[in-house]
């Protein structure tokens, strides 16, 4: 694909006249502006979560601590059942539905993918039309908590979000550029459709499928929707959701007396907020960092269709 | 094999015609050419059916008055009750007001923001700096809405907040941010341009690179200058994208980003008059047990309605370019 041109953008190399240096230099300049607004707030909330309490509530948030402390990371450290468990939550959900997720999407996808599936048509129809239509919110729910019955289940967490349909169509584009005469050679060897879909075309889109199973995993991670809908029980409490119940108030930073005594009336409320969100952005941040390349990716061929 | 479908296999027209093959036998030879096909899709078909299609018929209830005890089958019909109930609140101007300006505002100031984003990134000519770039600028679409309230909260909690300490240090009131409905629309085009504006350009940057230079040759022998060759020849030839991409929004108007106007607003009632939507007042009535029928009278309204948009902006669209339209 053209993307990665699309990217990086090298029109011919056609000369510049003079002023084109301070036009440039202006490029430049804005752009490293609007770069830096996109990465100044991760840099307000992680000076704030090493800035000692004192400090926020006489300065408040700065970009820079004013006096550095890590007690909000010691706090937290100090009592980490709730965060472990939320971070168990959290990968159990995005390992589970990723894998699954995966594996029914490329399915589904290599099904609607063959010209010579005599239900493609129907089918596809009936996966892309949920695109356009719902019954909307308060079906939904009834259905999910009336019928299923997954009210504070975690299996609510993981299903509804196995198949995106943006995916399957990603997907279904990708299995359609697969050379039909490659399977037919297979096939005239005596592969099975099984055999076809697991050892040539998953191998021979493998970029597709890395790109989609990231997306899939973020939609997991960052997800909060689900617990808000049909989670009560603190023990099934996503890191994002538990998050939100901080930054509501509905959940209180409680301390133990013997923590509360380490901590000598200081018992930072304020930093150990944002201490929190950074526990929430530092995967997703390392992964950035050195996934970027499939991120980009996934981003430019989500949009460009 | 051939059983009770009564085929009649008249033997009197023998060779030329291929008997009529029973129902059973017919079957059984579509299952050998598909069925390995639909194995393979019945997975998702059958997860699509339970989270998709199986809620649909709950939409009855928006002509119901819904008694948990008695559920959704059960409960008493009522007409057009709720949709009268819903037309006579006058919460529903303010919600249908919010969900169409706030909209409309997004497209507006997102398309710009994008457009902008990408004439920059076009210019730049270094394969490492144009990278740096987009990390940064994509990174906040990765973000989750919740960890977004939080950095937002941080700019603009009102003892801490970064913004009242700029305020206050330029000897300037701080203000109550979240108490002050008036800010809101600014501070959601805001949050939502920072969080959109790097993912937006990238269609446009494809439309631009993609413009012959020969173009651009001729317009600098003509002795147009950077703006001229922006405003002569980029811009009239992103004028389809554009359209396309507009007319898509509109499609999707009545559907607000629940998780900008529900979390990064904290819920909070005092901004109600410019931050509540169609999608937060549904959820509110579904969780605070309001009126569960009327919420689902303004959401059904809303499918409906969102539908039948989605479908004429796509007819149009269609009219446009034929490979843009969603099918």
């Amino acid at each position: 694909m053209a993307q990665q041109t699309v990217v990086m953008n090298q029109r011919s190399a056609s000369s510049y006249r003079a002023g084109a240096f301070l036009g440039r230099f202006t490029v430049n300049a804005v752009l490293i502006v609007i770069s830096l607004i996109c990465l100044v707030p991760v840099l307000l909330v992680l000076s704030a979560s090493f800035s000692t309490e004192a400090a926020i509530s006489q300065f408040g948030y700065t970009l820079l601590p004013m006096r550095f402390s890590t007690a909000a990371y010691e706090y937290i450290l100090a009592q980490p059942q709730r965060i472990l468990n939320a971070y168990m939550v959290t990968s159990v959900v995005t390992v589970t539905g990723t894998i699954c997720g995966l594996t029914v999407m490329a399915l589904l996808a290599f099904s609607l993918s063959r010209q010579r599936f005599a239900l493609r048509r129907p089918l596809s129809f009936y996966v892309f039309f949920t695109l356009l239509f719902n019954g909307g919110l308060i079906p939904f729910y009834l259905f999910v908590t009336q019928t299923l019955h997954l009210k504070d289940n975690a299996l609510v967490l993981i299903l509804p979000y196995l198949v995106s349909v943006w995916n399957v169509l990603l997907l279904r584009t990708s299995f359609q550029s697969l050379p039909e005469e490659l399977l037919d050679a297979a096939r005239i060897d005596g592969a099975s459709e099984w055999r076809i879909f697991f050892q040539i075309a998953i191998p021979m889109s493998t970029p597709v499928l890395a790109t989609v199973a990231l997306f899939t995993m973020l939609s997991y991670w960052n997800d909060w929707w689900m617990s808000l809908l049909f989670i009560n029980n603190k023990n099934l409490y996503s890191i994002q959701f538990l998050l939100y119940n901080i930054m509501q108030g509905l959940e209180a930073m409680n301390a133990t007396p013997e923590i509360a005594a380490r901590f000598k009336g200081e018992l930072p409320t304020l930093t150990v907020r944002m201490a929190m969100a950074f526990f929430a952005i530092g995967p997703v941040a390392f992964a950035y960092l050195f996934l970027q390349k499939y991120f980009i990716r996934g981003i430019t061929i989500g949009s460009l269709k | 094999m051939a059983t009770s479908s009564g085929s009649v296999v008249r033997s009197a027209i023998p060779a030329r015609s291929v008997p009529r093959q029973s129902f059973w036998l017919r079957l059984k030879l579509f299952l050998s050419k598909n069925g390995t096909y639909m194995l393979m899709a019945l997975p998702g078909v059958a997860l699509i059916f339970i989270f998709a299609y199986a809620p649909m018929p709950g939409i009855v209830i928006a002509f119901k008055d819904l008694k948990f005890n008695l559920g959704v089958w059960g409960s008493p019909w009522v007409g057009l009750n709720n949709f009268g109930y819903l037309v006579a609140t006058p919460l529903t101007g303010r919600v249908l007001f919010n969900t169409l300006f706030m909209n409309a505002l997004f497209i507006v100031t997102g398309t710009a923001g994008a457009i902008g984003v990408a004439l920059l990134m076009n210019e730049v000519h270094g394969h490492f700096r144009s990278r740096v770039y987009q990390s940064a600028m994509f990174f906040p679409n990765f973000i989750s809405v919740v960890v977004v309230s939080y950095f937002v909260f941080a700019f603009l909690s009102t003892d801490a907040g970064l913004v009242n300490n700029i305020l206050k240090s330029s000897a300037m009131e701080p203000v109550q941010w979240y108490s002050s409905p008036e800010y809101w629309p600014v501070i959601l085009v805001t949050v939502n341009l920072w969080k959109g504006v790097g993912v937006g350009s990238i269609i446009y940057l494809a439309t631009i690179v993609s413009i012959n230079p020969e173009f651009y040759e001729a317009a600098r022998i003509d002795g147009a200058n950077k703006l001229d060759q922006i405003r002569f020849i980029t811009l009239p030839l992103l004028v389809p994208v554009i359209t396309i991409l507009t007319l898509l929004a509109i499609g999707r108007i009545f559907y607000a980003d629940f998780g900008l106007f529900f979390i990064v607003t904290r819920d909070t009632p005092a901004l109600y008059p410019t931050t509540d939507v169609i999608d937060t007042f549904v959820f509110r009535a579904l969780r605070q047990l309001g009126d569960i029928g009327m919420a689902a009278a303004a959401g059904l309204a809303q499918s409906v309605i969102g539908f039948i948009l989605v479908i004429i902006s796509n007819m149009v669209v269609r009219k446009v370019d034929p490979e843009k339209s969603l099918f």
